[in-house]
């Protein structure tokens, strides 16, 4: 007889969500993180004695309202900084302010109308977010749903339903081209757009990303505490639901018994059983690694290695003696090196090769400028989000990792003159730490490039995109299936939904 | 005297169009700028004796409908399948292309035993995707945006075109629609080389590399044609590609239609709203019922039409219409049949396409050249010598050689191109091949270079694309050219497009004029009397 | 690393492979009437198919079966491999043991069919009609497996008919005591021979596999010790009229590979072509289990049946109909049976036929040049059509 009714693999963001809603339902379940905490990409880490630092996710776009609310995560400590104004950096000083869909500079007016237009874009695609991806039947949709959901769509009007078809699958670049001229602004755009991608600015379908960031939220926000707060906060949540929460527990396989699976063996070697197993790591981790072949048929599994997942994001992470001066820069907004769209796919470019670009675009923020407890006083760190990394470094992840450091360090100091002379400790983080430390295959943070044709209904893969997968008795909730990652918890909370409504929980 | 219809270029869709309107009847007038007919296919002798394809140069897509129906064969088109082809390699290797099933397998196991036995597969996944596709090439899009009858039921077709599928294989169409060639290839291949020939399609013409999203989009495109049946195969125009668009202006003859060439059109006159004629850069004015431009979509509405006859968001919907050019071409005339050591004596490939980009990566790395406002330092060359099968197109043992070349910008750096730009990107063209022909200069007689530049000069495409439009999503279907007006029809009553930048796009394929023609006379409620689609396999 | 074949370049100049024992073949092959076959040269006749045919029924035939597609599979875990990519169980065939098999793709629908032989704990061959590198690649990922093709190293022959034991003993291979679907090695000429009691006949045969080294010297020494009985090369127009006598299916004959349909509504299942009996439901997941087990819940769509069809009519490329008027499914083979006098098909039908009521099979019969059409009521039998007892004894009769 199973102690529980659900085992959660995984204890991110995505994983407590789901955890949390199914306890909340009346389910036991017992969640199994692998490390010390529950977080998974939200986290605080101290890179060097004194110095905190988001551990990988430096912002949110937005919790997914229904967990919010229905985590009571309020209630339990998370509270957010004021939304985070950016400053498009300039070299020469020139700084562009962006904030809350309005900018200064040229094309402030078409900025606006641009912003509208994609924002109502994302207001009719955001509720596509909270439901299971449809399938391609006539059986097993929400019809209602989805009905109403397209019906927003078409209620745009005839003249901007039809932008809607045209822009959908556009790249960001001729959006910009066609719409702005400020360098400044058609940089930070093309940046936020592939920001966590393997896309460049001129890669076609590029522009869904910025509008899915849009449907979470238009400006970035900081939670007070820094990430890992925000993870304790829904870890406290949780538990307050009745999670099991067991940390240190990594999972070695799925157990599966007469064809369905029916509980987990860590790596410790305890076998658990529950009804159902729910794995929201990484979803070509949890077939290939924790169900392996001999259960799955071979053309699904060959095809968890066509789960493209490829990281262009690197980490940087500085602790700094002084105060950084980047020509007058608020510290207290997220700084964006993007000089212009060329400069964006111009670091796209050796990526695809396996190589290091020479003039990184990174989205920098201070921590320590929000809460100066972050770091000894007087002193900041700097966490950075750096792109593109190569996935596949030619010279190797050292060499590379090297000479990332040095451009970023080159660039960072061209805005910020005597930066250098300021760091006492650097950490970059390329993909490949990224993938060792939290999971993340390829060191891509959405579990699986967040790309059209790898969304909906082929996210992760269509026999697994409504969360339930070929192995009876095992469901996906983590950031590889559909709506993806960002620190949200869409896809946890959906998964939840799906399981209350069909599993055998 | 007052037309019927009056066509803008006689490319080969204007003489389709043309075509069509004339055997049902109307009084039709094609309008050509050049003095010679045919648009960008065409065949002309730029060197004595010696007949160039030197705008397009292979056929495939062109729709048998539309040979049938206009009798293409009886004035004088013939298609030759062509063999094989050959990718050479750095290492002094090559990847020869067999029509022979088992031939091409034991050549593909020398690069791969795996790929070998994995490229059936691939095919006829691709395949899939083609037959799902193909009816459509004949349709006109509906547009989503309207609640009109004829829209709904089309949109309704096209649901059931989708209900008829899998959920498995619309998630793969869905997949294949949106993903990059070079993601789509690793699914299937491990031998760099195998994916370099394989990649080709989907970057012809587009400005678009191998890792772009869509592109697999765009080797659909080019395998959606056939030879007689053989779905993606491709053959030569027997005597250039110019004796398509003279079987059609023969046929357009014979039906009593009328063609105007050496003067251009200077305007199209507009008048209460109508399209009324169109006034010739001599001052003739030739009057229409309708106008059909043949032109891109640019050149018909910034260029042609005056601005304020235009709803504003529809010129600026045009002004941002991408029709970037991304290919050059050598035309050449040599003295002897070339030789490429690398393959073994009386090898049939050298009668089909040769290759020197021997990966994905070079071929990435040659857009990137391009993305930055420059040619390709090492380009990607798709080269034939369809002399090797027509013996109608030069003197005996000489031979004509076609290279098409991406990826050549429109400007050089934002500025135009000159002359010595352009000398050196042809003769960066003529080292590549003689790295793999020793003596291949020698042999040469005469050599066109043709850039953007040339392409849009002559032939009237703007910025030298040979699509009259980038074929991504945003530029497809009821997109195509500009959401609202995908359907053949313009702003303007009575003035139509009938050219490549409408659905389905680019290539010598004549759908565009054949549905723009079956648009005019719908409206005039006449019977088309056009083929049904034909069945892929 | 790639693993790349030695193919000579100048491969092209010989699209169609002669097999290792052509030196024979085509001197044999009076009508020089060849087809081709997975990339070789087959006799589809080497002078008169009747007598090659009553060669099968009466004496002793051989067929050159090296154009047929060979993948060795070798490691620990192949039993392991091949339970997961086959239906049925690979584990319970004993070291020595031959069995026919399936696989399917996820759907499960039938990539292929054909023959696995043991030769080891943990060394299988795979013989089949079609490539599939890819997929037994990809299938043997986390298996502690390796898998190769080997078509080009075996040459093989098939030698089939009442006198093929009593040939074998005449040639020094004394296979009396092998029984059907087993396996024995004999030593030739300082290597081996396999024999294994196999066939494409369904009657007393054996199909023998070597080094292509050997192919000629075995040719000879077994053509010898059979002239006695007659022994004669037969073309694939005889063999497949014994294998439709047999009731056996080809790929790509009766059944479209999944993999390479265009249509989705060609691929079938084993449930569909009858296969059921091979499905080893207990030993574990396989490809395509869990569709076949809600194939098994629901009904399949399609059904394989034999029928017998009045008159001496082939009814090869008919179409079936029910109550004369209604579509009912289609012939996949169809002959005249010598052996069991009467006319005989293959047919794939609507599974709600698949009892045969009412069922009429349209014939285009050519008579002088010009089509007659015949409305035929058809009779669905069970299979094999042609069942000689002589196929299963053990030891074989001596003739």
């Amino acid at each position: 007889m199973p102690s529980f009714d659900a085992i959660l693999i995984g204890g991110g963001v995505n994983g407590l969500a789901c955890a949390a809603r199914l306890a909340g339902k009346g389910r036991r379940v017992l969640l199994l993180e692998a490390k010390a905490q529950p977080g998974g990409g939200a986290g605080t880490v101290e890179f060097a004695p004194g110095f905190h630092v988001p551990a990988l996710a430096q912002t949110t776009q937005g919790l997914d309202p229904r967990v919010m609310a229905g985590m009571g995560l309020e209630r339990h400590g998370l509270a957010f900084h004021p939304a985070l104004t950016t400053t498009a950096l300039s070299a020469t000083g020139d700084h562009l302010i962006v904030s809350g869909g309005r900018a200064g500079g040229p094309d402030a007016e078409a900025f606006a109308a641009l912003h509208r237009k994609l924002a109502d874009f994302a207001r009719v695609l955001a509720p596509f977010r909270g439901i299971a991806p449809p399938r391609l039947t006539n059986k097993g949709n929400e019809w209602g749903k989805l009905a109403r959901y397209g019906l927003g769509i078409r209620a745009l009007g005839q003249a901007e339903f039809r932008e809607f078809l045209r822009m959908i699958l556009i790249n960001v670049y001729d959006v910009v081209q066609d719409e702005l001229t400020d360098d400044r602004l058609k940089g930070l755009i093309a940046f936020d757009t592939t920001l966590g991608s393997w896309l460049g600015p001129r890669s076609p379908n590029s522009l869904i990303l910025y509008l899915n960031r849009l449907a979470v939220g238009a400006d970035p926000l900081l939670p007070k505490g820094g990430m890992g707060a925000l993870a304790a906060a829904m870890a406290r949540a949780a538990q307050a639901a009745g999670v099991e929460i067991r940390s240190a527990s990594p999972v070695a396989r799925v157990l599966v018994e007469g064809d369905r699976a029916t509980g987990v063996v860590t790596e410790a070697g305890e076998e658990l059983r529950a009804g159902l197993v729910v794995s929201a790591i990484n979803p070509r981790l949890t077939f290939q690694r924790l169900v392996g072949p001999r259960h799955l048929d071979a053309g699904f599994f060959t095809r968890t290695h066509h789960i493209r997942s490829r990281g262009a994001a690197a980490k940087l992470h500085l602790a700094l003696k002084g105060v950084p001066e980047f020509r007058g820069a608020d510290l207290r907004s997220r700084l964006v090196i993007a000089p212009s769209v060329e400069a964006v796919e111009a670091c796209f470019n050796p990526g695809k090769y396996g190589e290091v670009p020479k003039a990184p675009v990174l989205e920098a923020i201070l921590p320590s400028a929000h809460e100066p407890g972050l770091a000894p006083a007087g002193q900041h760190c700097l966490s950075a989000i750096v792109q593109f990394a190569p996935h596949s470094p030619k010279a190797g992840v050292e060499a590379a990792r090297a000479e990332m450091l040095e451009n970023t360090l080159a660039v960072l100091e061209a805005h910020a003159p005597g930066l250098r002379a300021l760091i006492t400790h650097a950490e970059m983080l390329m993909p490949q730490d990224i993938e060792a430390r939290f999971g993340m295959v390829g060191g891509n943070w959405h579990h699986g490039e967040l790309a059209v044709e790898q969304m909906l209904f082929n996210r992760p893969l269509r026999e697994a995109a409504q969360y339930a997968t070929p192995l009876p008795g095992l469901w996906l909730a983590g950031a590889g299936s559909h709506p993806g990652g960002g620190i949200n918890g869409a896809s946890g909370w959906n998964a939840a939904e799906r399981i209350l409504a069909e599993g055998r929980a | 005297m007052t037309h019927d219809a009056v066509i803008i270029g006689a490319g080969h869709n204007g003489l389709v169009t043309a075509c069509y309107l004339a055997r049902a009847g109307l009084k039709v007038c094609v309008v050509e700028k050049n003095d010679w007919i045919g648009g960008a296919a065409v065949s002309r002798e730029l060197y004595p004796g010696f007949t160039y394809s030197n705008c397009s140069y292979v056929a495939s897509l062109f729709r048998p409908e539309i040979m049938r129906d206009l009798e293409l064969p009886k004035h004088g088109l013939q298609i030759l399948p062509y063999e094989g082809g050959a990718v050479f390699k750095e290492d002094g290797g090559y990847l020869g292309m067999f029509r022979d099933h088992d031939a091409n397998r034991r050549e593909f196991a020398r690069h791969s035993k795996r790929d070998a036995e994995a490229y059936d597969r691939y095919s006829r996944d691709v395949l899939r995707f083609c037959r799902f596709i193909r009816p459509m090439l004949l349709r006109t899009p509906p547009d989503p945006s309207t609640f009109r009858p004829r829209d709904l039921s089309e949109l309704m077709w096209l649901g059931r075109k989708m209900g008829e599928m899998s959920e498995r294989q619309i998630a793969e169409t869905v997949r294949f629609w949106t993903m990059s060639i070079s993601d789509y290839l690793d699914e299937y291949f491990e031998s760099p080389v195998i994916k370099g020939y394989l990649a080709v399609s989907a970057i012809i013409g587009t400005a678009l590399g191998p890792m772009s999203p869509g592109s697999a989009y765009v080797l659909l495109h080019h395998y959606m044609g056939d030879v007689d049946g053989n779905v993606g195969a491709w053959g030569y125009a027997r005597g250039g590609m110019g004796s398509i668009t003279r079987a059609l202006t023969q046929s357009l003859l014979a039906a009593g239609g009328e063609v105007r060439a050496g003067t251009g059109v200077e305007q199209i006159l507009v008048s209460g709203g109508r399209a009324t004629g169109v006034v010739l850069s001599n001052g003739d004015v030739i009057k229409g019922r309708r106008v059909i431009s043949n032109m891109d979509v640019k050149r018909t509405f910034l260029k042609h039409v005056p601005e304020a006859e235009l709803p504003g968001d529809f010129v600026k919907r045009v002004k941002a219409f991408k029709i970037r050019g991304s290919s050059g071409k050598l035309n050449i005339a040599l003295d002897s049949a070339p030789v490429f050591p690398a393959l073994p004596e009386g090898a049939p490939n050298i009668r089909g396409d040769l290759h020197f980009t021997d990966s994905v990566e070079k071929m990435e790395r040659a857009y990137d050249d391009w993305k930055a406002g420059q040619f390709s330092r090492d380009p990607f060359q798709d080269c034939m010598i369809p002399t090797m099968i027509d013996p109608t197109m030069t003197p005996p043992g000489k031979h004509f050689m076609s290279c098409f070349v991406q990826y050549a910008p429109p400007k050089i750096e934002g500025r135009d191109w000159t002359d010595a730009d352009r000398d050196a990107f042809g003769q960066t063209c003529l080292d590549q091949i003689a790295r793999y022909s020793p003596g291949f200069k020698d042999r040469v007689l005469h050599v066109e270079v043709r850039t953007p530049r040339e392409l849009e000069a002559e032939v009237g495409l703007t910025e030298g694309n040979i699509f009259q439009g980038e074929l991504t999503f945003d530029q497809l279907l009821f997109n195509r050219p500009v959401p609202g007006y995908a359907q053949y029809r313009s702003p303007i009553r009575d003035l139509w497009m009938c050219g490549s930048s409408t659905h389905p796009g680019g290539g010598v394929m004549g759908a565009p004029g054949r549905n723009a023609a079956a648009e005019v006379l719908r409206e005039m409620k006449h019977p088309s009397g056009m083929s049904e689609a034909y069945a892929v396999i | 690393m790639i693993a790349t074949s030695k193919t000579p370049l100048d491969h092209f100049r010989t699209p169609l492979l002669q097999t290792p024992f052509h030196a024979r073949t085509a001197p044999a092959n009076r009508l020089n009437h060849w087809g081709p076959w997975a990339g070789y040269m087959t006799a589809l006749c080497y002078g008169d198919s009747d007598m090659e045919y009553t060669a099968i029924r009466n004496g002793a035939s051989v067929y050159d079966l090296c154009p047929m597609v060979k993948y060795a599979v070798r490691g620990r875990e192949a039993a392991a491999y091949l339970n997961r990519l086959t239906i049925r169980n690979a584990a319970k065939l004993s070291v020595g043991g031959v069995h026919y098999t399936v696989w399917c793709d996820d759907a499960g629908k039938i990539l292929d069919d054909g023959t696995l032989f043991r030769h080891a704990e943990d060394h299988y061959v795979i013989c089949c009609q079609e490539r599939h590198l890819g997929w037994l690649l990809d299938s043997a990922e986390g298996f502690e497996v390796t898998v190769e093709e080997i078509t080009e190293d075996i040459a093989a022959l098939s030698l089939q008919g009442p006198c093929s034991a009593t040939v074998l003993g005449a040639a020094g291979f004394d296979v009396s005591a092998l029984k059907p679907f087993r396996m024995a090695r004999f030593p030739f000429e300082g290597g081996e021979i396999t024999v294994s009691r196999t066939g494409f006949t369904g009657d007393l045969g054996y199909e023998l596999w070597m080094a292509p080294d050997q192919a000629l010297p075995f040719w000879d020494h077994l053509f010898a010790a059979g002239a006695p009985w007659n022994i004669r090369p037969i073309g694939t127009d005889a063999l497949n009229l014994a294998r439709i006598e047999a009731g056996f299916i080809i790929t790509n004959m009766d059944f479209i590979p999944a993999d390479q349909a265009l249509r989705e509504d060609r691929p079938r299942s084993p449930l569909e072509m009858g296969l059921d009996w091979m499905i080893d439901w207990e030993k574990g997941h396989f490809t395509g289990r869990r569709a076949l087990l809600a194939e098994r819940e629901k009904g399949s769509d399609w059904a394989l049946i034999g029928l017998e069809v009045p008159g001496n009519i082939s009814a090869e490329g008919s179409i079936l109909y029910y109550g004369k008027k209604v579509e009912a499914g289609f012939i996949t083979a169809a002959a005249w049976s010598p052996s069991v006098k009467k006319s005989i098909a293959l047919a794939q039908v609507p599974a709600r036929h698949r009892g045969g009521h009412d069922l009429w099979v349209e014939i285009y019969a050519l008579r002088e040049l010009q089509y007659v059409k015949l409305m035929l009521p058809v009779t669905v039998v069970e299979r094999p059509f042609f069942n000689p007892a002589r196929k299963r004894a053990t030891p074989p009769g001596r003739v």
